[in-house]
């Protein structure tokens, strides 16, 4: 009974849908490269915004 | 006055601008995060199917908000200990950020939700929780900009602070635990159990919350010194 439980679950377990086709047609790869895209929009942003506070700091520290 | 330079020979004078250590490592770590959750292996489970890849994002946006809250907490107590002011300044913008991620969180977990539970919202003891203890820290918000005095404000909402998160704990980690949820974590049902079999989500999900955190606290610094700015420029005023 335990066996039979252990064996239709690892059956059951092959047939999880997966985007494996998705993968296959490599179509996978187009939203991984639109995510790098905007974190790297991102990140350009936080960096411009951080240089930009740094040189706001260094311009009031001269005025003083 | 003008804070932005525009000559060039003006630029010049001051220091150059570089990128932390810290910065870059967490730019490198997001990267990992991003491209590694979409396609590294996951376990095949059924209900769950891809979406499993979810834990990768919707997890670090809540270690990220009770890093934050954590810290604003201690920053309370030192504000009260030393009546220094910054501290109070690092409290609220911390809570800040940290409000922004526990939304972020509720946001993908609605999202997660209906894919697997089939509903967005559920009355389920861990959501309601959450979206409870998030309404306190709205107070905050509310207390904060109710009081003008700086004192009076920064005493006021160090202690509504201190409250919050005592209440926050309890809230959304100690009840839920008590009595059956769908959400892991809850009832017999432990959060980490997945993480006991998935050895192959391991590295990745430790990656996601370090990063996470990480662009947390630099979104923190970034608003606390636009704060201390705004004070400089008023008191040059």
């Amino acid at each position: 009974m335990l066996l039979h439980s252990v064996e239709s679950f690892s059956q059951a377990n092959e047939k999880v849908e997966m985007a494996d086709i998705l993968r296959q047609d490599g179509k996978i790869y187009t939203v991984v490269f639109g995510l790098v895209i905007i974190l790297t929009a991102v990140i350009v942003l936080l960096i411009r915004v951080d240089r930009k506070i740094f040189r706001l700091e260094k311009q009031i520290k001269k005025e003083k | 006055m003008k804070f932005t330079s525009d000559n060039k020979s003006d630029r010049n004078l001051m220091a150059k601008y570089r990128l932390d250590w810290w910065k870059i490592l967490i730019i490198v770590l997001l990267y990992y995060t991003v491209i590694g959750g979409f396609l590294l292996p996951v376990p095949r489970l059924h209900i769950l199917n891809e979406s499993i890849r979810m834990n990768y994002f919707h997890v670090p946006m809540w270690f990220t908000m009770m890093f934050l809250f954590t810290y604003s907490v201690w920053s309370s107590i030192q504000y009260l200990r030393t009546q220094d002011i910054k501290s109070d300044d690092k409290a609220i913008e911390s809570v800040k950020i940290a409000f922004f991620f526990g939304i972020l969180g509720l946001l993908t977990g609605m999202l997660w939700g209906n894919a697997t539970w089939g509903t967005f919202w559920t009355s389920d003891p861990k959501l309601n929780n959450t979206a409870i203890g998030l309404l306190i820290y709205a107070g905050y918000f509310i207390l904060r900009g109710s009081l003008e005095d700086e004192t009076q404000r920064g005493r006021l909402s160090a202690v509504y602070n201190i409250f919050a998160f005592t209440v926050f704990i309890p809230l959304i980690y100690i009840l839920p635990r008590m009595t059956d949820s769908l959400h892991p974590g809850s009832g017999n049902n432990p959060t980490f159990r997945l993480f006991d079999t998935a050895h192959s989500m391991k590295l990745v999900v430790y990656t996601a919350i370090i990063s996470f955190i990480g662009l947390g606290w630099w979104l923190f610094t970034l608003l606390l010194r636009l704060r201390s700015l705004r004070k400089l420029h008023d008191e040059t005023l």
